[in-house]
């Protein structure tokens, strides 16, 4: 029968109907319904019908040619942000030719030195149309500048600019472990980069307030969530201290979450970080913008997880991880490789993973109802449980900082507090699997028909690192040293008046080639380097 | 290795990687396996490693690389402890394809330990790599 309306009717679309043609309403339930405070059940009202979350996958590995050519194959394959891993010398502020550098570039992310490698990383996309993520912390202010610089030069004004930068610095002491410098100079880089995006990147999220890494290095769930929210707080009393209202800023201030195995306790740690965001936001922090409420975040399955054994298995894994994530409310989600326990994603692991990610969103069902979970007994028991938990953390450290978060925060990593409750959920963890307590499959049961062997993987060699050192050294000898020189030197001017934004400075040092390496040196030599005391 | 006394372990982070949760979780799977751990933590180099095992008398070092870089790193330790004039077998444990076995065992690391690894084979591999000392 022909249609003769041909106006799309949101309602009778084929995608808000079930598999066998049932209409759907677009949330079930009483309220406070999704949309509404404090949030629990989403921070849209129709939630993915409107809009699907970002398939956004994190790459990055050898030059930035390399990673140039994985970014333009993700975007042909339907991925629709960008996300970059950079290499372990450039998430510690190091050059190519630095010591430390050695065996290291290239291998686990990109080799960044000088704005001539981003000028490559991004060459042949457009700035001004896709959103990007970089997953940097130490030097992150550094590598901001060169994005700026990036798009600047290819005519695209840094308030058009989209995505994320992580720089979230108070999680690395806790658990990630890649600082350069001490807690509290980081943590004025960091408000430095929120006073810059607030007043000329609209679009830009300064702050990746990231749980990910701390449920990676072997916290709960309900400690992934109390970390991270804390976290989250202490960046709003530096920045709040920093001069700004909170208004101002709270709107851009993103989270990422990790998505486990226990299916139900991440559904309902992701509920729970919505309502505790929304209240404490609210009434402690006293904001009234409804976005400096909402807490929107991007979700990445546990990399931890994953079984060197058979590691197709971790196919489905990842699949009912991002489920969780999904009925969780996610803005964003990286799927990880079924290959990750073994190296660096290969091309066609990657795309599996995106795949996975198109099926939940296309063929499931599951995106045409907000919140589908919501009213269960038992997962709003858990959305309440996880928030019980993370109150008892935030008194403590409230406790800790005689009033302030931020200052219970750093007396926590001070203390290797938050260091040693991680390291003792993750034993207790491995002693469980140990002893058998705990069944992973393929590791301490179903193991036979193990075949790792026949995986393709992805592999860096040594030319990367030759052809990383050749181009730096081109770069270096091209360049005007005395700028370069001026430019170090205002830096360090800048580093040492606390209320100055640095954010000029690095723009100006960048724009002349400076090395990453030579900015964080320069850093360095007012801030300090921080070497924390190992916790077993 | 004089019998009856415990097996004495330098663990290590060599090079910038952080990921430091298997490396904790096998210090405390050799100290409850009954062998003595000196945890030097992160951002280690082969000289301040082997600082360590002269000072504390190792038997064993055990680092652990996540970044791909045990090819190029493994070797060097194992050749700067033999530089060192010290006879102490080196152990990995991280992300290691199994391919890389050979090329590390060919360069002289004495045993390499993959994720998940339980502690049986944790405790066992060091202890083997103990008593190989003076082969």
């Amino acid at each position: 029968m022909a249609n003769t309306d041909s106006r799309p009717d949101s309602d009778s679309r084929p995608g808000f109907r079930t598999l066998s043609g049932i209409p759907v309403d677009g949330v079930y339930g009483e309220g406070p319904l999704p949309g509404e405070f404090p949030y629990t059940r989403g921070v849209h009202a129709d939630m993915y019908r409107s809009r699907l979350w970002t398939m956004r996958m994190f790459a990055g590995f050898g030059t930035a040619g390399d990673t140039n050519a994985r970014f333009h194959e993700l975007l042909r394959s339907g991925g629709t942000g960008l996300s970059t891993a950079f290499d372990m010398p450039t998430l510690m502020g190091r050059d190519s030719d630095h010591e430390w550098a050695l065996g290291e570039v290239g291998r686990a992310g990109v080799a960044v030195d000088t704005v001539e490698d981003m000028v490559d990383l991004f060459a042949g996309i457009d700035l001004g149309a896709v959103s990007t993520s970089m997953t940097i912390n130490g030097p992150a202010p550094i590598l901001l500048a060169m994005y700026v610089a990036v798009a600047e030069q290819g005519g695209i004004h840094r308030g058009r600019l989209a995505g994320t930068l992580q720089n979230d610095i108070l999680k690395e002491y806790q658990a990630q472990k890649e600082y350069v410098f001490p807690p509290r100079p980081s943590v004025r880089l960091v408000t430095d980069v929120i006073r810059f995006t607030t007043a000329e990147m609209p679009r830009w999220n300064p702050v990746s307030i990231s749980g990910y890494h701390i449920r990676e290095a072997g916290s709960t769930a309900a400690h992934e969530l109390a970390f991270t929210l804390a976290n989250g707080f202490a960046y709003v009393e530096a920045a709040t201290a920093a001069g700004l209202h909170v208004d101002d800023f709270a709107p851009r201030l993103s989270f990422f979450f990790n998505s486990h195995n226990d299916f139900f306790e991440e559904v309902g740690k992701f509920r729970a970080a919505r309502r505790i965001w929304a209240r404490w936001m609210r009434d402690r922090y006293g904001a009234t913008d409804e976005r400096s409420l909402k807490l929107r975040f991007h979700t990445q399955t546990a990399g931890v997880s994953l079984t060197a054994q058979q590691p197709e298995v971790n196919i489905a894994r990842v699949a009912m991880q991002a489920l969780a994530g999904v009925l969780g409310g996610t803005q964003s989600l990286h799927t990880d490789s079924h290959d990750e326990a073994l190296a660096l994603p290969s091309e066609e692991a990657a795309r599996i993973a995106l795949r996975t990610q198109q099926v939940i969103a296309h063929e499931t069902g599951v995106a045409i109802v907000a919140d589908p979970l919501g009213g269960s007994d038992y997962v709003e028991w858990m959305t309440d449980e996880m928030e019980r938990r993370a109150t008892d953390v935030f008194a403590h450290l409230d406790d800790l900082g005689g009033g302030s978060i931020l200052e219970g925060v750093y007396a926590g990593i001070e203390s290797g507090w938050f260091a040693g409750e991680i390291a003792d959920a993750a034993y207790r963890y491995e002693r469980e699997v140990n002893a058998g307590d705990r069944i992973v499959v393929g590791v301490n049961a179903f193991t036979e028909g193990h075949d790792a062997e026949r995986a393709r993987l992805l592999r860096i060699g040594q030319d990367t690192e030759d052809l990383q050192l050749k181009r730096l050294e081109g770069v270096k000898q091209a360049r005007d040293d005395r700028a370069v020189a001026d430019a170090l030197r205002r830096v360090a001017v800048d580093a040492a008046e606390s209320a100055t934004n640095l954010m000029p400075a690095l723009m100006e040092a960048v724009a002349v080639r400076t090395t990453v390496g030579e900015i964080v040196e320069a850093l360095e030599g007012v801030f300090g380097t921080y070497v924390e005391q190992a916790v077993v | 290795m004089p019998d009856g006394l415990p097996v004495r372990v330098v663990l290590a982070k060599l090079g910038l990687d952080g990921h430091d949760r298997g490396l904790k979780v096998v210090a405390r799977m050799l100290r409850d396996g009954g062998m003595e751990v000196v945890y030097l933590g992160l951002r280690q180099t082969t000289g301040s490693i082997i600082d360590a095992v002269e000072q504390e008398d190792a038997d064993v070092v055990g680092i652990s690389m996540l970044n791909a870089g045990h090819l190029t790193l493994g070797p060097r330790m194992v050749d700067a402890l033999a530089d060192a004039g010290l006879d102490v077998p080196v152990v990995i444990g991280g992300i290691v394809p199994d391919e890389d076995r050979p090329a590390l065992a060919a360069a002289g690391v004495a045993g390499v330990l993959g994720p998940g690894a339980p502690a049986d084979e944790v405790v066992a591999c060091v202890r083997a790599a103990a008593a190989s000392r003076g082969r």
